[in-house]
């Protein structure tokens, strides 16, 4: 059979693990593709080849269609969310001189108290505060911002966000450059294992279940090669289903430092996909819930609730009319094409495409295409809810 | 010819800089700095006030030029080549080229447009140059690869070269592969194995 080609863009992270698996594994070939990984220097960079054509698929994260579509990133592209790829996967880190500052007011690590480290960063750092992050449109400003912004102590000028490419974050805050940073594993890790900096929260404890990359492609290409995309959201499901099981997780880890994709030692690949992190030089594993889900409780499900999250917050950061940039954000989290391919499969679909962010303290089950489907946690740090309601839901 | 334009380079590779900002003075542009890295570039954004700022598009801090041309005071805003969709040629050029560009002050296009062809040409033939040097060490590090798979097929089976070498043309044109990829997919399993 002759295989189609599908050039996908993708950053050596390890939550490109399902692109990876997908094409080592053979899941790809199965239904018909020829996955051709393109590894890119930047996001900026994936983000133009996306846009001109240069790859027709891209592993991104979770803004970036939505800031593209609004024109907010690069060249105005219609760029549509045909799934997400991974849920939850950043850890926060601060450097050692300021996590000691933190101790000395009292505060100790759990690695899981958003309120209680918020408090110690503002007590111990009172002046200006530079944190890391990988790119500007990035799930990992969004959360920072959420989380830190409640704190009473907050004040936006003495906040400074600075994008720093994920391999130079550890060398950034050696350097003395930056205070704190959010960035995705491995990364985290290796500013723990270099003894620069100290690990104070997972991405999860501000949102227990927040879309960190998705699959991206340009909404026209998309329209003309509907077989196509559906053959790739099938195989990619396929590869997280793959990857969610625990006992592959060894071999999971294998492949990927192995493969040429990552580049990366097997010891830094390990914490990210086992959960098991360490947050300070010297200090014992935590084992961390949901650091980083590929595929349960339908973490591959591009919901249009999670679109209109993100794309509240862009509108806040670029003063957009708000009610217009939801119903061109919407129809980038692609819910249908999502349904449409993954039905031959027969796997249990919600039986909406929007869900209330936040209400789930605990995994719940849900109605759904066939009654066994359970989702969630999704809480927030501050117990929000975040409901946007049908009234922007497109017809498509 | 525009000759007080001032433009930055990006560049960590001084032999690649060098090799540009040649290009861009021999075209008559020499009002230009070069900086190895973009930790310095917002300082060097307000001493210098450039018009244009170019870097290569395989250059990690790219991101963080992105987020200055974000954040920057409304005067210095680097802001990328053509977001818009008035010169796509051009830009696909650039793009293919590995060169992107950001104009600071809203610069006009046909000013921008001599330079960005200069360098355009410049990373055309950088370009050219390293794709040759990449397919010699491809070749080099897949005979290497065909060498240890023949090796283990040798030892398995204990038949000679030849045979081991005639055993994965045969499998690579029986399944339509290459015998880059059959060796390959030997070596990965073996090591698997091990």
């Amino acid at each position: 059979m002759k295989l189609t080609p599908v050039h996908c863009g993708y950053l050596p992270l390890v939550d490109s693990a399902p692109l990876i698996i997908a094409q080592e594994l053979k899941f790809a070939a199965q239904e018909g593709l020829d996955l051709v990984l393109m590894q890119q220097p930047s996001w900026s960079a994936l983000r133009d080849k996306l846009a001109f054509g240069h790859v027709e698929m891209a592993h991104m994260l979770s803004p970036m269609p939505l800031a593209m579509s609004l024109g907010l990133s690069g060249l105005q592209a219609q760029i549509d969310a045909l799934m997400v790829l991974s849920v939850n996967g950043t850890v926060i880190g601060v450097s050692d001189a300021l996590s000691d500052k933190m101790q000395a007011t009292g505060w100790v690590n759990t690695f899981d108290d958003p309120r209680a480290t918020a408090k110690a960063i503002f007590a111990a750092n009172p002046t200006a505060l530079r944190i890391g992050v990988p790119f500007p449109f990035s799930m990992h400003r969004m959360l920072l911002e959420y989380w830190l912004s409640h704190d009473p102590g907050f004040q936006a000028d003495r906040v400074e966000i600075i994008t720093i490419p994920p391999p130079q974050m550890a060398n950034a805050v050696r350097d003395g450059q930056l205070d704190m940073f959010c960035v995705g594993e491995p990364w985290g890790s290796v500013a723990v294992q270099q003894n620069v900096a100290a690990l104070v929260l997972p991405g999860a404890a501000i949102w227990a279940f927040a879309p960190e990359k998705i699959l991206g492609a340009r909404h026209d290409w998309v329209t003309e090669n509907t077989k196509t995309s559906h053959a790739m959201i099938r195989a990619i499901y396929k590869a997280t289903a793959w990857l969610d099981a625990p006992q592959n997780t060894p071999l999971a880890v294998e492949i990927l430092a192995r493969s040429q994709h990552l580049d990366l030692p097997d010891e830094t690949i390990d914490p990210a996909l086992g959960g098991r992190l360490v947050t300070r030089q010297g200090t014992a594993p935590i084992q961390t819930q949901r650091l980083l889900n590929f595929h349960s409780g339908a973490a591959n499900f591009p919901w249009r609730s999670q679109a209109s999250w993100i794309t509240d917050k862009l509108t806040g950061w670029h003063d957009l009319d708000r009610t217009a940039a939801l119903t061109t954000a919407r129809r980038c989290f692609r819910s249908d094409m999502y349904r449409d391919a993954l039905a031959p499969l027969g796997v249990d679909m919600p039986g909406a495409s929007d869900k209330v962010e936040g209400a789930m303290a605990h995994p719940t089950a849900v109605a759904s295409t066939k009654g066994q489907l359970i989702l969630g946690p999704d809480l927030f740090f501050d117990g929000a809810l975040s409901d946007f309601g049908p009234e922007t839901t497109p017809q498509n | 010819m525009d000759a007080d334009l001032k433009i930055i380079v990006v560049e960590p590779d001084l032999a690649k800089a060098q090799d540009i900002i040649d290009g861009l003075r021999e075209s008559g542009w020499s009002t230009v700095t070069l900086i190895s890295t973009i930790a310095k570039l917002a300082a060097t954004l307000k001493q210098q006030d450039p018009d244009i700022i170019l870097i290569d598009l395989a250059n990690p801090d790219r991101d963080t030029l992105e987020h200055l041309s974000l954040i920057s005071d409304a005067k210095s805003r680097p802001v990328a080549m053509f977001v818009d969709h008035s010169d796509e040629a051009m830009t696909r050029a650039a793009i293919s080229a590995g060169l992107s560009a950001y104009v600071v002050n809203g610069l006009q296009k046909d000013r921008i447009r001599p330079v960005l062809e200069t360098a355009i040409a410049r990373f055309q033939v950088r370009q050219k140059m390293q794709s040759e040097l990449d397919a010699a060490k491809r070749a080099l590090s897949d005979r290497k690869v065909i060498d240890r798979a023949k090796g283990l097929l040798m030892r398995a089976r204990g038949i000679s070269e030849d045979e081991a070498y005639t055993l994965l043309r045969k499998t690579a044109m029986d399944q339509g592969r290459k015998v880059i990829d059959v060796a390959a997919a030997l070596v990965t399993a073996a090591d698997l194995l091990q």
